[in-house]
């Protein structure tokens, strides 16, 4: 007993340590390349000794998300993407790749769909931002909203966002009769097959592979009933 | 990424003077791009001039029958207007063969033109690549170069140019309009506005410093049937292994006229006027096209893993030309 207590203990020694450690590690690169504002109390060098860069100028941008007026400050390095997860706190937007490969921080920008990573927060001043928290008609569910969940349209659920408003935008592409890399009659009136949905889905990636399903609740949201 | 100022001029004019006022600034439009490379620290520009709100938004009619699309024309945009769709329709099916729905709606005609390449030895910046650092080797002449160019490369790169649009462009033989940091313009033709890497790989384009595209000018579409072929590793949203814009006059019988540009293959858009010649005034077949296909890779030098696409630019340009043939 005694000698586990002393394993025990020393172990979470260990442990505290390695934390601090890894709280210092985390800490600096926070300061050095982070997009978080500086904060007046930090030093200006590290604890190590090592160079810190000049804090940045901020700059204030304005937009409208999801019906209400915006007001920020940013470094100007700031996503859309950062902007709306750790400055708004609309956590509902998901970074995955952050390269606008995998479409997991689709948002609708001006009612047009758009890879949040790869723009500038700065670069929307005015625009009209919609995102997956402003969908919904308070506790009534978007009609794609309702359509996922009918058909379990996705498995662990962090591409679900992106899917949900990158869908949203590519049903209003289609009303508007933008044609598709698989639209036979380019100035024709696409209709909305299985086809066409997979492709002008393109861009949003699924790792758990829900597409069967995600595709059925799409066809479903954007069949006229 | 690293950190840099930000200015949103609202003309021309006051865009380019802000380029003039900071020693290491890029244009940004977009940003599907730039933004990319930027986080990855490939692109270190000190300060942004963000040319989103400089007007320049428009496709308008020219007194030729040709089209002057705004520098600033978003992909979408231009694959769905009703004039390009009738009259250019190779221009929109290349447009719609590239990116994914949100990059389209983003991606500008003048950022497609610039994009960079997307050679993997570019974008790991623990490898050696001349064009992100001039001197320094390139890591893809015995890397991995499945994706790598098989005509026009150098010793120093063998990297491809990644953009559909411009393939269509090249083609439809589109001029692009520029204005320098002095305020001056010019007009350049597509031909020339993409070089091939020689021993300065690290310039992709003919364009000089601070020097702004404003339109890209298509002349009246030449008559004929109007094709754009690709072939990639996926279904959708894929850089092209192998694509082939053309435009055939005439039928199985006799072709009056045809033009190839192929992409996925060079450092620029790649056309080539002997290979054309090839096909004119002769009957549309399968032994005429593969006369094209070989006076095409006359010059063509394959690398350890890309052999593979010598036959299929053969395949994809007697594809393409069949269905353009094809009434």
């Amino acid at each position: 007993m005694i000698s586990f207590k002393r394993y025990t203990t020393g172990h979470d020694g260990v442990r505290r340590n390695l934390l601090k450690g890894c709280a210092v590690l985390a800490g600096e690169p926070l300061v050095a390349f982070g997009s978080a504002p500086p904060r007046a109390e930090q030093p200006p060098t590290s604890s190590r000794g090592a160079p810190v860069p000049e804090p940045v100028a901020t700059m204030a941008v304005r937009f409208d998300v999801n019906g209400a007026t915006s007001r920020l400050q940013l470094d100007p390095r700031t996503t859309l993407l950062d902007a709306l997860r750790d400055h708004m706190e609309l956590t509902g937007t998901k970074k995955g790749c952050d390269h606008g490969q995998c479409g997991a921080c689709t948002v609708l920008v001006n009612g047009e769909r758009i890879n949040a990573c790869l723009s500038l927060a700065l670069m929307h001043d005015g625009d009209r931002i919609t995102t997956i928290e402003g969908l919904a008609a308070g506790e009534q569910l978007h009609p794609m909203q309702a359509a996922f969940i009918e058909h379990d349209g996705f498995q662990c659920g962090y591409c679900t966002s992106g899917q949900i408003c990158s869908a949203v935008g590519m049903l209003d592409e289609v009303r508007r009769g933008m044609p598709s890399h698989v639209t036979a009659d380019l100035g024709g009136k696409p209709a909305l097959t299985d086809e066409e949905i997979r492709e002008r889905m393109s861009g949003n990636l699924c790792r758990c592979s829900a597409y069967p399903n995600i595709v059925a609740a799409i066809r479903q949201a954007g069949t006229p009933s | 990424m690293k950190a840099f100022t930000y200015e949103r001029p609202s003309s021309v004019d006051d865009a380019v003077k802000s380029f003039v006022a900071h020693p290491l600034a890029r244009y940004v439009a977009g940003g599907t791009n730039l933004l990319d490379l930027m986080k990855l620290q490939i692109e270190t520009p000190t300060h942004l001039v963000d040319i989103g709100r400089i007007g320049l938004d428009r496709i308008d009619e020219m007194d030729d029958g040709g089209l002057r699309i705004g520098t600033l024309v978003r992909n979408s945009t231009l694959a769905a207007d009703p004039r390009v769709m009738r009259q250019y329709p190779v221009l929109s099916r290349a447009l719609l063969a590239g990116a994914s729905g949100q990059l389209r709606n983003k991606a500008t005609t003048c950022g497609n033109l610039l994009q960079r390449t997307r050679c993997s030895y570019f974008y790991d910046t623990t490898l050696p690549c001349n064009k992100r650092e001039p001197g320094i080797g390139c890591a893809a002449l015995e890397g991995h170069n499945r994706m790598h160019a098989i005509l026009g490369a150098s010793d120093a790169c063998i990297a491809v140019q990644p953009s559909d649009m411009a393939v269509a462009m090249r083609v439809l033989d589109a001029e692009v309009e520029t204005v320098a940091t002095d305020g001056s313009t010019r007009v350049v033709p597509i031909a020339d506005l993409h070089r091939l890497p020689e021993d300065r790989p690290e310039r992709d384009t003919t364009l000089r410093a601070g020097e702004l595209i404003t339109a890209v000018r298509l002349p009246p579409a030449p008559p004929g049937r109007q094709v754009y072929r690709k072939v990639r590793d996926r279904a959708s949203y894929a850089f092209a292994l192998v694509s082939v814009a053309a435009i055939v006059d005439g039928d199985r019988d006799n072709v009056a006229a045809a033009r190839f540009a192929v992409g996925g293959v060079a450092h620029k858009p790649w056309r080539d006027a002997r290979a054309e010649s090839q096909l004119q005034s002769a009957p549309a077949t399968d032994a005429a096209f593969n006369g094209a296909a070989d006076a095409m890779l006359a010059s063509a030098r394959a690398l350890r893993d890309n052999g593979f696409k010598l036959s299929l630019l053969r395949r994809t340009l007697r594809a393409a030309l069949a269905e353009a043939t094809t009434a």
